[in-house]
């Protein structure tokens, strides 16, 4: 949910090892030592473009959603009509992302994309092909792929250990979706 | 004794089999993703939604619960063992529970965070019992003109206390509003933001929302974190606390646990923040704070009740008032709302079997984790060896066949998937999930009410600042807003002074925080 997971992972591993090899010169760390670290430890910061783009993103949901409120008719505050409120909340959003853009560009809360950025939309590709699959030719091969694709490709798992476990995984989602609870899943067994 | 009949009959619920299962469940799925660093309990709950479909509303909720509160005791160990917390509201515990595990008493600062957390979460179940019938029965007077202003509160505490930026979280929080629009509008029956479409006519649903902003947001967020592999931590031994640290704690204890128990209660309070303010509160009245950080007990022992102690209570405003304190109990109600069940001041009267039943398995549930964090620990600690890489892609697969099973609908794996990278971006740009998902539960109470309002009082606005509590509500709303500006206005002045008389540095300084 909140950042510390996230940085927590990156840093621990390293650390743990880092800090065995290197005897306690890392070990004795205050909290705020710690806490500076983690920080440092943060994907780097996108600058105020990133925060300026976002804004941009929401002011034009806002003005589009302006127009299309504007277009149910407003009303009166007595006897609205179904456009009113989402007009409020365009005009607040719009208000909003302007002061962001203005005022809040320069904090440094957004993240740069990397290269391992790369990794979220193969990610996101594997997920619109099981969805393209699983209506045709049920879950079982879309999942396998699926797993074999994360376990080898974006979690760096052996070619063994990744064939391996993606049958395991659909065999025990199966016995689990299919077999013991009966659920409506298309399956092609 | 009248007040005490539904309580014990409370109980009765809880023992059935049924509950007594799901509740295991339901801890043991809270302490293991509490291990296990990556997915929050916010993000478990949420992918776990289509599991409650087929159960009573109790049951469902009781489970619910255990992973929330399950997930407190879960995070320490991964703080205490690894130094990398496994929850957020477990990041101060690092500080003396790694420190202890230095020195050889991991087992200490374990036990002393089981046992902390043990009397945290019972000092809150016992508060919530007193404290949630006394609330909901001031709360049934309650009108429209009030709801209205407490879900304003609500949401905008929940986007201010939240530790993204202040401004980001706002505009999540008015960006889930607007999604609550879409589809049938309650009052003229006509159709909004459909585009024609009639997968959108009834709106868009909850669960999709929730299981991709934070459930699959969340595991493709973690995708591009992940470079290190863990490794496991040597055994742990002696978890059981000796008697002088259990007497050096013991205060730090009590007060965690009052401390947690209040903070809870606010809107946007919660775990994560409670564990800071024990922490830094302990470290405030120590004769010799410099012990802190470097294997204080109190370090551990006051962070972890007040966690703890914070997750109960906040059920409190969800339960009696029907407005959620936070992101997981966003997404508790939520599930409420599908079961069939309004949170609200009328469950207590109209449902004590679900409200009592709920609030004693929490009883049931800290004596579960007792044990397990105690006397199995050790199971627990093995399981860190799983690799985040081989539990990513079977999260996604729970999450994409879960959804499917709902409704029979592709069209909701497809919601799941755009929610997902929604979700992801808005992580990127340092925008907070958890406002806009609230936002969104409680945007159609919110537009109701508002509109109700404003039918009762012939459309003069005025009519809110006049009623007494509606009143309070919104001028403490407006405090909330304009406190932090007129704050910043008079730090930047004086900032200004400062670079005025030759500080180069401190410019700089400025700009990068």
């Amino acid at each position: 949910m909140t950042s510390p997971n996230g940085d927590g992972s990156n840093l621990g591993g390293s650390d743990v090892r880092a800090a065995a090899e290197a005897g306690s010169v890392l070990d004795d760390l205050t909290p705020e030592q710690l806490a500076a670290e983690w920080d440092e430890d943060k994907p780097p910061a996108a600058g105020p473009l990133a925060n300026i783009a976002a804004a941009a993103v929401v002011v034009v949901i806002g003005i589009a959603g302006i127009f299309l409120s504007l277009a149910m008719g407003l009303g009166t505050p007595e006897a609205p009509e179904p456009g009113m409120w989402p007009f409020i909340i365009s005009v607040v959003l719009v208000v909003l992302a302007t002061a962001l853009a203005v005022f809040g560009r320069n904090r440094l809360d957004a993240e740069k994309f990397s290269t391992s950025s790369w990794a979220v939309l193969a990610g996101v590709g594997t997920l619109i092909g099981f969805v393209l699959l699983v209506g045709t030719v049920g879950f079982e091969i879309p999942s396998l792929l699926l797993t074999f694709v994360w376990l080898r490709f974006l979690g760096k798992e052996t070619w063994r250990m990744s064939t391996v476990l993606s049958f395991a995984v659909v065999a025990a989602f199966y016995l689990i979706f299919v077999v013991a609870l009966g659920v409506p899943v298309p399956h092609l067994f | 004794m009248e007040f005490f009949e539904p309580v014990i009959n409370g109980f009765g619920v809880v023992l059935e089999p049924m509950n007594l299962l799901y509740c295991l469940l339901g801890v043991m799925i809270g302490m293991l993703i509490g291990v296990l660093p990556g997915l929050g309990p916010a993000a478990t709950i949420a992918i776990l939604l289509p599991l409650t479909y087929g159960v009573e509303p109790v049951t469902a909720i009781i489970m619910l619960a255990g992973i929330f509160y399950g997930a407190q005791y879960g995070g320490t160990i991964t703080s205490v063992l690894l130094r990398l917390p496994g929850e957020a509201s477990a990041v101060v515990t690092v500080f003396d529970g790694y420190a202890l595990a230095k020195q050889g008493k991991a087992g200490t600062a374990l036990g002393i965070a089981a046992i902390g957390s043990f009397i945290g979460g019972t000092v809150s179940i016992i508060g919530l019992t007193l404290l949630a019938p006394i609330v909901a029965s001031f709360a049934l007077d309650f009108g429209p003109p009030e709801y209205t202003a407490l879900a304003l509160l609500g949401i905008l505490l929940v986007a201010t206390v939240s530790n993204g930026g202040k401004l980001k979280s706002v505009i999540a929080a008015g960006l889930g509003l607007l999604l609550a629009t879409v589809g049938r509008d309650g009052f003229t029956g006509e159709s909004r933001f459909t585009f024609g479409s009639l997968s959108l006519a009834d709106g868009l649903d909850f669960v999709p929302i929730a299981m991709g902003i934070f459930g699959l947001g969340e595991i493709l967020y973690n995708l591009e974190q992940r470079h290190n592999k863990v490794q496991a931590p040597a055994k742990v031994a002696n978890v059981w606390p000796s008697r002088q640290d259990l007497k050096q704690s013991s205060g730090a204890i009590g007060r965690g646990s009052v401390l947690g128990f209040f903070l809870g209660i606010l809107p946007g309070g919660g775990a994560t923040l409670s564990s800071l303010a024990a922490y830094a509160m302990e470290k405030k009245r120590a004769k010799n704070p410099e012990r802190f950080g470097r294997g204080a007990v109190e370090g551990v022992a006051a962070p972890e009740s007040a966690n703890n102690a914070a997750a109960t209570s906040s059920f409190i405003p969800l339960l009696t008032l029907g407005i959620p304190a936070n992101a997981t109990m966003a997404i508790i109600f939520g599930a409420l709302l599908i079961q069939g069940v309004t949170p609200g001041p009328q469950l207590v009267a109209n449902d004590p079997e679900l409200f009592w039943g709920v609030v004693n398995s929490m009883y049931i549930g800290n004596i579960l984790l007792l044990i397990m964090s105690i006397p199995l620990v050790g199971i627990f600690v093995k399981i860190l060896r799983v690799r985040a890489a081989i539990l990513a892609p079977i999260t996604v697969l729970i999450t994409l066949i879960g959804v499917y099973t709902i409704r029979n609908s592709v069209f909701d794996i497809w919601l799941v998937i755009f929610f997902g990278v929604i979700g992801y971006l808005m992580k990127k740009f340092g925008f907070e999930p958890g406002p806009l998902v609230l936002a969104f539960v409680l945007g159609a109470l919110l537009e109701e009410n508002l509109r109700r309002s404003l039918l009762v009082f012939g459309g003069d606005a005025a009519g809110f600042v006049t009623r007494p509590i509606s009143g309070v509500l919104l001028l403490v709303f407006l405090m909330v807003i304009f406190l932090p500006l007129i704050q910043s206005l008079f730090k930047k002045a004086r900032a200004k002074k400062a670079t005025n008389t030759d500080d180069p540095s401190r410019k700089n300084e400025k700009e990068s925080v």
